[in-house]
């Protein structure tokens, strides 16, 4: 089963209409929430009037900042620093509002049309400042005392100068990534309830990392994590976005406990453009040694992470994931980058989909083009001497990513390069693109190598119990935002117990079902709950057997788990099942030892991530007139060990691709002068569609099974995004025979209509 | 993302109907297929306090050939009913060819003729083919009705036209196109089903190897739909050559006067003219 790409159990609710998301759950009295955001990008709060709105009948109440002013700002979940704690963002502007989109008031009502209309009659008095846009610019003023820059970190391993010293070649370029973001199809949501009976505060909607955000929630409400419940419902997408703790989930909770009603809050998409995280945005300079052959013998990179207004919940994540990363799969042995987290007045920034790694692949990739056309040699081959060889492996990077040194675990990457050389006939390949580009065409080859991260530790859970009707329950701490976590956990744990998938279910994301939980990010669900809930399934086939023997009066040894049921080897009618062994396990049982129940739990703890890996491989034909790009072929190799769910595996890649077209050439958030958003509907935010898809063409690999856990696995969620801004521009580069022409995303058909217009081999975009 | 109040009237008949907007005036929103007006309401963009539904009113939905030479589209008949047309000739043709641009199939389901030429986005597909066609459009109100040309129906300022507030648009006459006209559309956008950046709809009428006259209304360009008349004229009367066909489609791009946004300087958008003029008119002449 393990290996099968088995139907997803969560399809069938889904299928039939009856899922549950956040929006779905509805509560007697509830009241509903509508936020009041900025209008102005940056400017002091003079007065906020809410006579008006107070007055539309069915609102309940109305809040400011001064409302919630002893509510702390949302801390940090991931890397936070010190320095960084000033620019965390409060839960209702307080004095100063630092971007359009930033909740100033909330206001509260018997239904989501009134509380609109309340909302709107909300009178807020700003008087402007003057607004940063660019971040790489001079720093501006962030509260009259600090400044812009909150985070600025340097990672070095190696001997840098050493290597410029001697090089051959020294070649420099600046590169930029735009702003895009993860734009899940749910939008954020919530509802809470202040339980007055047992005092708890259940929250129902969340997502990815509840337990993590039940205890920013106690700590921000002041009461204990055992009195807040945290409940995941079903989840329309996360891509990172989705599940972090912000402004809008705090207040729902503190509205439930101020106000003794049920609140709500579903974010709507003009909201969630401008109000949930935005994610890359960042310039990069580089400098590249190399030696004769271009082999690169020292990197040294600079750059800018455009964090919006305020540090969110991902800290400098986004920032140190794409230091960590740059190198990616090859040697490059002197290495120095320096990353500065800067702040301007756009919607703050997290984590999306292979974030930073989309970015320093695009900025690394792209350079490793440059010194292939600098120095005259193909560009598979200038990749092949500098892969890491497989007999390095484990490979010491010297730098750290997320607390841990990354160490890849274990890679076959050459013999990826080969797979992909071979399946795309790169020889005949690039003579047809070349023949067809002498009779006109600008059709042309890009590729894209990388290291992806996933299975970050410390630690996940598993318990699994078997019910007297033979029902398995897997329950884990760990989350699910769509991607079929519970098929794959079912997978994991019906093989190993030999029963049907469908007698398995799975429970994930309720704070009240397990005492620990990390969540769905990094890639790490499948590695981290699989490793746990592998080893609990071995653990309770053991046990099973244990008790099975005592029942039977048979050696364990002489037993064999089968269909659900423990039996004698030879003897099928001298059998139990799991249920009837289940039963027999009851509190005054004989057959008890530690605890009732056929009930295991494990803990799988780790502090090394491990590290899949990529090849991209895209053909593109350019409309010189009106500047669009057609990918006509599309290739991603992909080795995470082992695929538990092939199936599933290729869905990630497909979904994760088609948001990495969407940076490289559609999706960008940009702003006016002033500092206004000028992207805030669909008609503006433009992800790719079906249409405009290619068919892709996907090469799994299982050659480097990861040593650091039983099964192998590696995670797949990101490897589909990874490379495609640096393909895409490979390619491009390619099919107007102009190496470096691409220097920044996204490519839109205005930009590379001018660039085809601009005949000369200089110009660039 | 949630309409302010307002009363919704479901009327059965032409006259209820045009009584209801006379009473309500400008506080009346017409509704047709609801594709463009809901999310405009959703937005809080627009929030008329009465809404006059269409969907039930007789005979509007009809594809009718009224008189001789010419053919009568009912307002409320949807986009996806002229894709699918059986006009025949070439103005079927260019009904097909024009439909299958307007928007995405869900929205060619219930979107209507005549609500978007009312709502008359200057890079609608059907206005610029009522543009090119000079076709005549019927207004009805409770004190009366009036056919204006395409060219005085939009004004050119984004999502204007001289409709009144209690005038109902009740039908679009066109003129058939002779069996020696070759029609062509072309347009490009960011994405499959997105609205235009720039698209042309030309209609040339052939007279043996040379152009008898051509057609041509662009959109994307302008306040409203408007017609490259130089480029009309660089066509009529010459050779069906390539020649010919650049000259026009250089002559397209120079006397349009687009303004930018983010999906395309005015630069750009000059330039996208000369090549969906050409690609619009090399189809038109296949
Ligand atoms: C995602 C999306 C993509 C789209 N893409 C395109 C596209 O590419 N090209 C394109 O052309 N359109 C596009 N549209 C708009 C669509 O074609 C609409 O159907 C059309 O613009 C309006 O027609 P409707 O029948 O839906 O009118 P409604 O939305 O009901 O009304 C639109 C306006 O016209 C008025 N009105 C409607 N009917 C009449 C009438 N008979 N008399 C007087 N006033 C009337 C209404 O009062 C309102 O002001 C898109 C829409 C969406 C949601």
């Amino acid at each position: 089963m393990i290996g099968e790409s088995v139907l997803r159990l969560e399809d069938q609710p889904l299928l039939r209409g009856e899922g549950r998301f956040v929006a779905d759950i509805n509560l007697p009295h509830q009241l509903h929430m509508r936020i009041v955001r900025s209008q102005v990008a940056h400017g002091t709060i003079e007065s906020i009037d809410a006579a008006e709105a107070l007055a539309v009948p069915g609102v309940a109440a109305v809040w400011t900042g001064a409302d919630v002013a002893a509510i702390p700002p949302i801390d940090f979940r991931q890397v936070g620093a010190d320095q960084m704690v000033p620019y965390r963002q409060p839960i209702l502007a307080q004095d100063r509002v630092r971007y359009v989109g930033e909740p100033v008031a909330a206001v509260f009502a018997v239904d989501p049309y009134v509380a609109e209309d309340g909302a709107e009659a909300v009178v807020v008095e700003v008087s402007g400042l003057a607004p940063l846009l660019d971040a790489a610019g001079p720093l501006g003023d962030f509260d009259g005392r600090l400044d812009t820059e909150a985070y600025v970190f340097t990672e070095k391993t190696g001997d840098v100068d050493g290597a410029f010293g001697r090089a051959e070649h020294v070649l420099e370029a600046d590169f930029s990534v735009g702003r895009h973001t993860g734009v899940p199809l749910e939008c954020r949501g919530a509802v809470a309830v202040h339980h007055r009976s047992t005092g708890t505060l259940e929250f129902l909607g969340a997502a990815k990392v509840p337990f993590q955000n039940r205890d920013a929630l106690a700590r921000m409400l002041g009461l204990p994590p055992s009195g807040v419940v945290l409940r995941e419902a079903h989840v329309g997408g996360g891509f990172g976005v989705r599940g972090e703790l912000y402004p809008e989930d705090v207040l729902v909770a503190l509205a439930a406990l101020r106000l003794g009603r049920p609140v709500k809050w579903i974010e709507d998409r003009q909201e969630h453009l401008v109000a949930a995280n935005h994610s890359r945005d960042q310039r990069y300079r580089l400098r590249v040694a190399t030696d004769a052959s271009g082999v690169v013998e020292g990197l040294e990179v600079e750059f800018v992470s455009d964090q919006g207004a305020y540090v969110r919940t991902h800290g400098a994540t986004v920032a140190t994931l794409a230091a960590a990363m740059l190198p990616g799969p090859y040697r490059i042995p002197n290495y120095r980058v320096t990353g500065r987290v800067r702040l301007s007045n756009k919607t703050p920034a997290g984590t999306y989909r292979a974030p930073g790694r989309y970015e320093s692949t695009f900025v690394r990739e792209r350079a490793l083009d440059a010194v292939a056309a600098a120095l005259g040699i193909d560009r598979a081959e200038i990749r092949r001497r500098n892969l890491i060889g497989s007999e390095e492996m484990p490979f010491e990077r010297g730098v750290d990513a997320l607390g841990t040194p990354v160490v890849y675990d274990s890679g076959q990457y050459e013999m990826m390069l080969d797979r992909v050389m071979a399946h795309i006939d790169y020889r005949a390949l690039t003579d047809s693109l070349a023949e067809r580009r002498a009779n006109g065409e600008l059709v042309g080859l890009g590729l894209g190598f990388f290291v992806e991260k996933s299975g970050l530790g410390p630690f996940a859970g598993s318990r699994i119990e078997v019910d007297p009707a033979g029902r398995v329950t897997v329950t884990t701490g760990e989350a699910s935002v769509g991607q079929g976590f519970e098929t794959v956990m079912a997978q994991i744990c019906a093989e190993t117990l030999a029963v049907d998938l469908d007698k398995v279910s799975v429970v994930h994301g309720q704070t009240d079902q397990m005492s620990y939980g990390m969540g769905a990010f990094a890639s790490r669900a499948t590695v981290m709950a699989g490793t746990a809930t592998h080893a609990a399934s071995v653990a309770l086939r053991r046990r099973a057997i244990e008790v099975a023997a005592e029942m039977l009066e048979a050696s364990p040894d002489d037993l064999e788990l089968v269909d659900g049921a423990v039996r004698v080897v030879g003897s099928p009618t001298q059998a139990v099942s799991l249920g009837a062994i289940a039963s027999s396990l009851g509190p005054a049982s004989p057959h008890v030892q530690d605890r009732p129940g056929l009930v295991t739990e494990e803990w799988y703890t780790t502090s090394h991530m491990n590290y899949p890996y990529g090849l991209h491989a895209g053909v593109v034909a350019l409309d010189p007139d009106t500047g669009s790009v057609g990918i006509e072929r599309y290739v991603i190799a992909y080795d995470i060990g082992r695929a538990i769910n092939p199936m599933l595996v290729e869905g990630q890649i497909v979904g994760g691709a088609a948001q990495g077209f969407g940076g490289a050439l559609f999706e960008d958030f940009s702003y006016d002068e002033i500092g206004q958003p000028l992207v805030t509907t669909f008609m503006d935010y433009l992800m790719p569609t079906a249409a405009e898809m290619p068919e892709l063409e996907i090469l799994l690999s299982e050659d480097a099974p990861s040593p650091l856990n039983p099964l192998g696995v590696k995670g797949a969620g990101e490897g589909g995004t990874n490379a495609c801004g640096a393909v895409i521009a490979s390619a491009v580069d390619d099919a107007l025979g102009r190496p470096g022409a691409v220097c920044s995303l996204p490519l839109t058909p205005e930009r590379l209509h001018t660039l085809c217009r601009s005949g000369g081999a200089a110009s660039r975009v | 993302m949630k309409p302010a109040a307002f009363e919704y009237h479901a009327p059965r008949t032409l006259e209820e109907a045009l009584g209801l907007l006379h009473e309500h005036q400008d506080e009346a929103k017409v509704l047709a297929g609801g594709q463009s007006l809901v999310p405009a309401m959703n937005f809080r963009l627009a929030r008329p306090s009465v809404l006059v539904d269409i969907a039930h009113l007789p005979d509007l939905d009809r594809i009718e050939a009224t008189e001789p030479g010419s053919v009568t589209v009912g307002a409320r008949v949807r986009h996806l009913d002229l894709e699918h047309n059986t006009i025949g000739g070439p103005l079927g043709s260019l009904f097909a060819l024009t439909g299958r641009w307007v928007g995405h199939y869900p929205i060619r389901v219930r979107g209507t003729f005549g609500g978007s030429l009312a709502h008359a986005d200057p890079a609608a597909e059907w206005c610029a083919l009522a543009c090119a066609l000079d076709a005549e459009i019927h207004c009805r109100s409770a004190s009366g009705s009036r056919s204006v040309g395409a060219g005085d129906f939009f004004e050119q300022m984004a999502f204007t036209t001289c409709l009144e507030p209690d005038e109902l648009l009740v039908g679009v006459r066109l003129p058939e196109l002779s069996d020696s006209c070759g029609v062509g559309m072309a347009e490009f956008a960011r994405r499959w089903g997105d609205f235009a950046i720039v698209l042309a709809v030309t209609a040339v009428e052939r007279d043996g190897d040379s152009i008898a006259g051509a057609r041509i209304a662009l959109g994307g360009v302008a306040g409203g739909p408007v017609r490259a008349s130089n480029a009309e004229a660089a066509l009529a009367g010459r050779p069906a050559t390539a020649g010919t066909v650049a000259a026009a489609a250089a002559a397209a791009a120079e006397e349009v006067d687009p303004t930018g946004d983010i999906h395309g300087s005015a630069d750009y958008r000059r330039d996208l003219v000369r090549a969906m003029v050409t690609r619009a008119l090399d189809q038109a002449l296949k």
